[in-house]
């Protein structure tokens, strides 16, 4: 097995919060011309009264990150309710002028016979014969579950391959760990989410829960509830690249974006040690603790020791990266 | 697909015993499911062994009433049998439905026991027309199981989309976030309630006495902080007290059941079929109870008389209860 038939690539998955629409253009615009992410995901996944913001401003961030080279990805909303939800939804599907992801079951039931799709964190992948019936119905690459340990991520990256289906996993960002039909940001307000002010436009990263002792514990955004924690498996790419992971996908945040994405991508093609490289993604994020439990069949919150350390990447054939203190 | 007949009661069974004091209080249907990891309510000395099943089968059609297994958990990668297993035993036990909401496992049972009717689990949290009819064209789904997050006019204008049954919960706990689609338990605990079906659980949880209060804690973060002489509630993550920017208390869920006992004329004006009591946990006393007093609500409604409330009120958590999603201000 060489290195390069293996290469992973970078997603950086949809946009999770509600961004003024400066900072939104922005962010694409630097993505496009910077980031070395070869794949880059735009759509509405959390709320669909934020998507009027900034629906005006797609075409143009399309053009440029498909200028840059960027593989563009359109996404569906992870909970489908309304009249005007499905319709948005079934557009999507229909009209694509891109790749789709589907979080919400029902934009299956909007595919062209044949028509390729991705599936998000959003869609319940858990097992092989899930993954089977996806592919079947024309899926091209799915995104895990973030919750699934490195066991099930095996089982599934090995049958992915063997489907010729991309298998991606949550990498880098808080974690969402669920949604609702409440929007707890209005909630917190005294409001309900169809009266909801869009009071979640304070919060660029989602407003921190704390347990009554003071400790950080989660953060909301809207209808999502997420991890307080930033996942981060930069630690563990070589165990990802053993288990036949295709792609990682970063989650968007107000720290330097483009920064983690060449941080993960000098760590996937060997030239950060696993140290290094979780020093500048320290560095880069500022007061932050991270998460990769999921990963080691732990509470998701915990940041496991195993990290960094891997027995299978001297199976995996990958040089050992200078500086590094994996025991290769 | 609107309803015309007699609205079904659909009443939980935890134990062999939990089912027949429901038969006897008057369920049309009981649901259950076995003693393992395959369902979504796999608690220690809960569920069925596969002779308990068998048996509690036989015993229910004896008395004219139907048997629903869930097996609606989303079987671990690799690990596919012990689902599978379930599924073909349902088969060979004359249940008359099972409860999945897996597509692999779907896929699965609509290929080897297409005579089997499948139902899709609340865990699916099919919340649209658009999701049940895929699953229904796929998996020839015959009845779908409501996620709590609809209000009453989104069940009636889904109704008249769909062609299967639908089925909506009516009383017991409420999950505040769409089903199947959680890993709050799983971020705390390691333990995921879609792969193991244990929402926080018990093994996880700690009671740890700080000056006049206790604390109830899950894994390693604090629920709730109450005063010794108050008691503790369970450290369910999304029924927990926190501190959200200016706001300190129940951020997600305030602690109260599901009562939508006196929307039951509107649920049945919406299409419903089906009236679901949560409770596969709770103990034969309140299943009685429960399953006794709706049973003369939904036979009150049938034959045009007021539906009296408030009688479910004490076997509630916390004696408050809720109408939930139903209403649309729970949003």
């Amino acid at each position: 097995m060489t290195i390069s038939d293996r290469r992973i690539s970078l997603t950086m998955g949809p946009l999770l919060f509600n961004w003024p629409i400066e900072k939104w253009r922005d962010f694409y615009a630097r993505l496009a011309d910077e980031a070395p992410v070869d794949t880059v995901h735009l759509g509405e996944v959390v709320c669909s009264k934020r998507l009027p913001f900034y629906i005006d401003a797609v075409p143009e961030a399309v053009e440029r990150l498909q200028r840059g080279g960027k593989t563009v990805v359109f996404g569906t909303l992870a909970l489908i309710t309304l009249m005007r939800e499905r319709k948005d939804s079934a557009d999507i599907v229909r009209n694509a002028v891109c790749e789709v992801e589907v979080n919400d079951i029902a934009a299956l039931a909007h595919l062209r016979e044949g028509q390729a799709f991705r599936t998000g964190p959003y869609v319940n992948v858990y097992n092989e014969g899930t993954l089977r019936f996806l592919a079947r119905l024309g899926a091209s690459s799915i995104c895990l579950p973030p919750e699934l340990p490195i066991e099930s991520v095996k089982v599934l990256g090995g049958t992915a391959r063997a489907l010729d289906v991309g298998c991606e996993v949550w990498s880098f960002g808080r974690v969402p760990l669920a949604i609702s039909g409440r929007c707890y940001h209005a909630r917190l307000e005294g409001l309900t989410k169809d009266s909801c002010q869009f009071v979640c436009a304070r919060d660029h990263d989602g407003l921190a829960v704390d347990t009554v002792d003071g400790e950080h514990f989660l953060a909301i955004n809207g209808v999502q509830t997420m991890s307080h924690t930033y996942c981060n498996t930069i630690g563990d790419v070589m165990r990802m690249a053993d288990a036949g992971v295709t792609a990682l996908r970063l989650s968007p945040h107000s720290c330097d974006m483009v920064a983690i994405a060449r941080t993960f991508r000098d760590r996937l093609d060997g030239a950060l040690g696993t140290d290094e490289a979780m020093r500048r993604i320290e560095e880069i994020c500022g007061p932050v603790t991270f998460s990769n439990g999921f990963l080691f069949g732990k509470a998701g919150a915990e940041m496991a020791p195993e990290s960094g350390i891997d027995g299978a990447a001297a199976a995996s054939g990958w040089p050992a990266p200078p500086g590094s203190r994996c025991p290769l | 697909m609107t309803s015309s007949s007699r609205l079904e009661l659909v009443c939980p069974a935890g134990t062999p015993a939990a089912l027949r004091t429901a038969i006897i209080a008057g369920a049309d249907t009981i649901y259950c499911g076995f003693r393992d990891e395959t369902n979504a309510r796999n608690f220690p000395g809960l569920n069925f062994s596969r002779a308990e099943m068998e048996e509690s089968i036989a015993y229910a059609h004896e008395r004219e009433t139907k048997v629903f297994v869930a097996i609606n958990t989303f079987p671990r990668a690799g690990e596919k049998r012990l689902w599978r297993c379930a599924i073909d035993d349902c088969a060979a036990f004359g249940a008359d439905a099972i409860i999945l909401a897996d597509l692999g496992l779907l896929a699965y049972a609509a290929d080897r026991h297409p005579q089997l009717r499948r139902h899709l689990s609340v865990q699916a949290a099919a919340a649209n027309a658009d999701s049940i009819g895929f699953y229904t064209r796929s998996f020839g789904i015959r009845r779908v199981v409501l996620p709590r997050i609809l209000t009453v006019e989104e069940i009636a204008a889904i109704n008249r989309e769909i062609d299967c049954e639908t089925e909506a919960f009516i009383f017991g706990s409420l999950c505040v976030m769409a089903e199947g689609r959680c890993s709050l338990s799983s971020y705390v605990t390691g333990d995921s309630p879609n792969l193991g079906g244990v929402c926080s659980p018990g093994s996880h949880v700690t009671y740890r006495e700080s000056g006049a209060e206790l604390a109830s804690i899950l894994g390693a973060f604090t629920m709730h902080r109450v005063p010794h002489d108050v008691p503790a509630p369970y450290p369910t993550v999304c029924k927990g007290q926190f501190k959200a920017g200016k706001f300190q208390g129940h951020v997600f869920e305030d602690p109260a059941s599901l009562d939508a006992s006196r929307l039951i004329p509107q649920l049945a004006m919406a299409g419903v079929t089906a009236l679901k009591i949560e409770g596969r946990q709770r103990g034969r006393a309140y299943v009685g109870d429960a399953v006794r007093t709706l049973r003369r609500f939904v036979d009150d409604y049938a034959a045009g008389l007021p539906i009296g409330g408030g009688a479910l009120n004490q076997l509630s958590e916390g004696q408050s209860t809720t109408q939930g999603a139903y209403r649309k201000k729970w949003r």
